[in-house]
């Protein structure tokens, strides 16, 4: 049951939205899948007056690729990703990822760029995200505008998006890439991440390293990208940057998991990512969707 | 606000608030009883129906939003003849109180509807989001396994 009353609309266009929307500022909220939204109405932890319901807007259904570039609308879900055959050849990382977010009739529902506007520490799309050039694109009473998903996380739950704007779709750059998602939960089904780590590295060893669940927003390392940068992965280089982890990350202790075991997992997520990932570039090492932990 | 939905075939004219969450006005509304109130924020499966043939968590769903669409629940799969996969679940003891057991049959009959030939694994990774306190699993993954290419 949801205690607080609410209106409701359901806009055909993206520009109908957009006008609803600047009509009530700080008191709607933009409803794709609902799997976090409907949850934290129950809870009473979000109270809008009007909730603005995007999936009759066929305009942020699309997911296709445009040479190297990626674009995955707003109602794009977790399930659409796994099935996707343009993702499964260009990206398979992000259906790695998509497999692990809780259970297919969550997945069938809960969408990518949902998961990003939620932005909660644990958020699984942010890891994988952050290793692509990706560009999160918006609609707002002033037009569109762009934000670089390296400037999105902005604190906890919290993004560049203002009340008013709308995400209309993701861009992401997939060039030759291999790439990893790591991530650390009691069992599979149900679970947020207690820790998550994400890797993607481009030809020329060049790697981006980021994390999830143990920090404030997911992010990326940049002193662990540098110490990889334009070296050969080696034993010695893995010890030296997973030895930078505990500096790098600031996780919790919850009930979920304690500050250490986050910590010395993290560490042995990114000692078996950063191979894996090498190997994926180079079209060896573990299928896409194995598990390493 | 008014809304039409197909519930097991039959056509509702139902009115519901923007607050009224599906899984409610199913059960006091429609008086299906088979989606169960269980965790109520879409981890323990009980709630599981089928929406345009997938599922999806009737409790992260407000009626208002499935305003034009088809619901399935186990009524409309199993009312006057049971499936091939509910044969099986039940010759193999599958459930004991049968809290899980509309939403575990929902996911199967998907997994199935999606893949008629399902690996262990597959069958593992659909029934995940589905969670039984008696049984062990064992059993249900064990009839799923022998409904395969049987689907309807």
């Amino acid at each position: 049951m949801i205690a607080k009353e609410f209106s409701y609309e359901r806009p055909a266009t993206l520009a109908e939205a957009a006008r609803i929307l600047a009509g009530h500022p700080g008191s709607a909220r933009v409803l794709a899948g609902g799997t976090d939204l409907i949850a934290w109405l129950r809870d009473d932890a979000v109270a809008p007056d009007l909730v603005v319901d995007i999936k009759a807007i066929p305009d942020l259904r699309g997911l296709h690729l445009e040479d190297d570039t990626l674009h995955i609308g707003s109602l794009v879900t977790f399930s659409d990703l796994i099935h996707s055959e343009v993702v499964a050849a260009r990206a398979p990382l992000l259906a790695e990822m998509a497999e692990t977010v809780a259970s297919t009739g969550i997945r069938n529902r809960a969408t990518l760029v949902g998961n990003i506007c939620s932005a909660v520490p644990s958020c699984d799309a942010a890891p994988v995200l952050l290793g692509y050039d990706t560009t999160v694109h918006l609609v707002g009473p002033e037009g569109t505008r762009s934000v670089d998903i390296n400037d999105w996380f902005v604190g906890l739950r919290k993004t560049a998006r203002t009340d008013d704007e709308i995400v209309s779709h993701l861009t992401i750059e997939v060039p030759t890439h291999g790439g990893v998602y790591v991530k650390l939960m009691r069992y599979a089904g149900e679970d947020l991440a207690q820790a998550a780590v994400g890797i993607v590295t481009y030809p020329g060893d060049e790697y981006r390293v980021a994390f999830g669940a143990v920090a404030p927003t997911p992010f990326r390392s940049a002193p662990i990208e540098e110490a990889l940068r334009g070296k050969p992965l080696s034993d010695g280089l893995i010890a030296e940057v997973v030895a930078m982890v505990k500096d790098e990350i600031s996780p919790i202790t919850d009930i979920r998991a304690t500050a250490a075991y986050r910590t010395r997992m993290t560490e042995v997520m990114l000692k078996r990512g950063l191979p894996a990932a090498r190997d994926r570039l180079n079209g060896e090492g573990p299928a896409y969707g194995t598990r390493l932990i | 606000m008014e809304l039409t939905i197909k519930v097991n075939g039959e056509r509702w004219d139902i009115e519901a608030a923007p607050a009224d969450v599906l899984l409610d006005v199913l059960r006091e509304k429609i008086g299906v009883k088979s989606p169960k109130i269980g965790c109520e924020r879409g981890d323990c499966g009980s709630c599981t129906i089928l929406l345009d043939g997938k599922t999806v968590r009737s409790c992260l769903v407000l009626a208002v939003e499935v305003d034009g669409q088809e619901i399935t629940t186990i009524e409309g799969i199993g009312f006057d003849k049971l499936s091939e996969l509910q044969n099986l679940l039940l010759r193999n003891n599958a459930f004991q109180c049968g809290f899980c057991a509309p939403g575990i049959v929902l996911s199967a009959t998907e997994l199935l509807n999606d893949n008629p030939n399902p690996s262990r694994h597959d069958v593992q990774e659909a029934l995940a989001g589905n969670l039984c306190r008696c049984t062990g699993y064992e059993p249900i993954i064990e009839a799923v396994l022998a409904a395969r290419g049987d689907a309807e």
